[in-house]
């Protein structure tokens, strides 16, 4: 009997530990089938916009949603009317870059019902410090996919549909207004030809439009096309001028600054689903990181004469954008060709000139902030911006380094200046200037640009160089 | 003859490059025969205060594309813009539109 005991005693304990081992091989299995749902290949990426299904209604909420949302169910202002109207909600993220990913990422956590996730590009080690859904292992992938894949394993119950493509006049409409529709679109876009066509697609078809943009340490945001206030066109009927346009690549940002204004958008977004005012309509909320303020500005109602939005709208179809803006709608920086070919020399030449001890100066048109990233030890920095106002320190230091230089050669020629820059834009806009002081306010010089840059040095013949 | 008036001018999102940077600027209109308005204003900054490429905030007569006035906090437009007569202590923002994102 007692051997029995014994018996029964031990068969029960290696039960447990058998049960014990079933229990964490269970454990793996669920974690390893939800990471491959959660993984960019088990997501299907549109390249094209496609029907959709629709939402389903929502008569009541079930135990594991009452669960889930009980903190934000416990807001009067919000309840369970507000969220049972957010998982009925379609949203449409133009961006999906520093102001799209934490936008995203509150939305799904909240539970949204649909998130449409629209971006061209793919991601891009430089992008990963503010467009914090994208992880390293993401390099390389499209934006839209990472990004949906990522908020899969936030919150499996949205319906993400993400869009590798870039929004076009013809297809702007279609996304905005197909059925079943989206019913609030989120600009996160990063270029002007973009921000005037997601406004004009969002007035054609009558949607509201909670836009944000940031740059460097500010922010600026404003909920366009709803209850009686402007649109974008409304207050800026003319877009800038190309050339004071300046883009996160060339300006620079600080991650949290999209970061704070992508969660505003997020949150005026939850404020009109659920059938609240939004704070941002007709106004502008303008925050510098740098001085700590936020600041709230009254604007102008929709106006009468607005070409899109107006009583008598010229715009009545979506146009070209880009020819519209003269920019590209994207924020990579483009390709000036202001110099003729006998004026630009390649940075193989450079390397050349440098190797044969030819007697040169070497000028960097750079901001110092990027001197400081990185730059070549024999160059001499004067920024474009004091080279173009002549400023008088510069143009001594300029003169005198000449001068130095010159005294190595037999002062028969022209004294070669050559300009580097980050990739061969601002260098061709100083090597005109050069072009107009020499002989003038400088000693006659031979100024030519190196084409394409550092970056171009940091490809083609120093690959340990930095780029940035 | 009106008498003279302190402002506060700022500049912002990436305006203020235009002014070396500087944001903040408290200024004095000198006195003169009628009271002082924007488009006033607008042509003493771009004698006084904007010395270079004043293509980059002023073209023709007005603020160029891309900037927005704020007077005392509300968009200008509500404010009379060009003819709005300005008063001791106002303040007034220049911003430029940001685009990235
Ligand atoms: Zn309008």
């Amino acid at each position: 009997r007692a051997v029995m005991e014994q018996d029964i005693v031990s068969l029960k304990e290696q039960l447990l530990v058998k049960e014990n081992e079933i229990g964490i091989l269970k454990d793996k299995l669920e974690r390893l089938l939800k990471d491959s749902q959660c993984s960019t290949e088990a997501i299907d990426v549109q390249g094209t916009v496609t029907q959709l299904t629709p939402l389903q209604e929502k008569p009541f909420l079930s135990n594991e949603e009452i669960m889930r949302y009980s903190r934000q169910l416990l807001v009067p202002q919000f309840g369970v009317k507000g969220q049972q109207q957010l998982c009925r909600t379609s949203v449409l993220v133009v961006g999906c870059g520093g102001l799209g990913c934490p936008l995203a990422q509150y939305l799904a956590a909240a539970g949204v019902g649909r998130l449409g996730l629209l971006d061209y590009d793919e991601v891009e080690l430089g992008n990963l410090h503010r467009q914090v859904l994208h992880g390293e292992d993401r390099k390389g992938k499209p934006k839209a996919l990472s990004a949906a894949a990522s908020l899969k394993r936030l919150n499996s119950a949205v319906d993400y549909v993400p869009y590798h493509m870039q929004l076009t006049p013809e297809n702007a409409l279609q996304l905005v207004q197909q059925y079943p529709c989206m019913d609030i679109i989120a600009d996160c876009s990063d270029n002007v030809p973009t921000r005037y066509l997601v406004n004009d697609a969002c007035v054609l078809a009558g949607k509201p439009l909670v836009s944000a943009s940031a740059l460097r340490m500010e922010g600026q945001l404003t909920v366009y096309n709803y209850c009686g206030g402007p649109c974008y066109r409304c207050l800026y009927p003319v877009p800038p001028p190309p050339e004071t346009v300046t883009n996160c690549s060339d300006g620079g940002v600080l991650g949290v600054v999209p970061g704070i204004m992508g969660c505003f958008q997020a949150l005026e977004i939850l404020k009109i689903a659920s059938g609240q005012e939004p704070g941002y309509r007709q106004q502008l909320l303008m925050f510098d990181a740098q001085e700590a303020r936020f600041r709230t500005i009254k604007l102008r109602p929709r106006q009468a004469g607005c070409s899109v939005c107006g009583e008598n709208p010229s715009v009545r179809a979506l146009q070209d954008y880009e020819k519209f803006c003269g920019s590209a709608a994207t924020d990579k920086c483009r390709r000036l060709c202001l110099l003729d070919q006998e004026q630009r020399i390649s940075v193989q030449e450079y390397k050349e000139i440098l190797e044969e001890h030819v007697p040169h100066l070497l000028l960097d048109v750079r901001p110092p902030v990027e001197v400081d990233i990185c730059h070549l030890p024999v160059s001499i920095n004067i920024p474009l911006a004091s080279l173009e106002d002549k400023k008088a320190p510069h143009l001594q230091l300029l003169k005198e380094k000449i001068e130095e230089s010159r005294q190595k050669t037999d002062r028969k020629s022209d004294f070669p200046v050559y300009v580097i820059c980050k990739l061969g834009n601002d260098s061709q806009k100083a090597v005109q200037i050069l072009q107009e002081m020499s002989g003038v306010e400088l000693e006659h010089i031979a100024a030519k640009d190196i084409r394409g840059g550092l970056m171009a040095w940091a490809q083609k013949i120093d690959l340990s160089f930095p780029q940035y | 003859m009106a008498a003279p008036i302190s402002l506060h001018l700022e500049f912002g999102g990436g305006a203020e490059l235009l002014f070396d940077g500087v944001k903040n600027h408290h200024v004095t209109l000198p006195s003169q025969s009628e009271p002082w308005n924007m488009k006033q204003l607008l042509l003493w900054i771009k004698g006084n205060l904007l010395k270079e490429r004043p293509e980059l905030f002023i073209q023709g007569d007005t603020v160029r594309p891309g900037i927005l006035v704020l007077i005392n906090d509300a968009d200008w437009e509500l404010m009379g813009e060009m003819d709005y007569r300005l008063q001791h202590q106002d303040n007034v923002v220049f911003i430029s539109t940001l685009h990235g994102g």
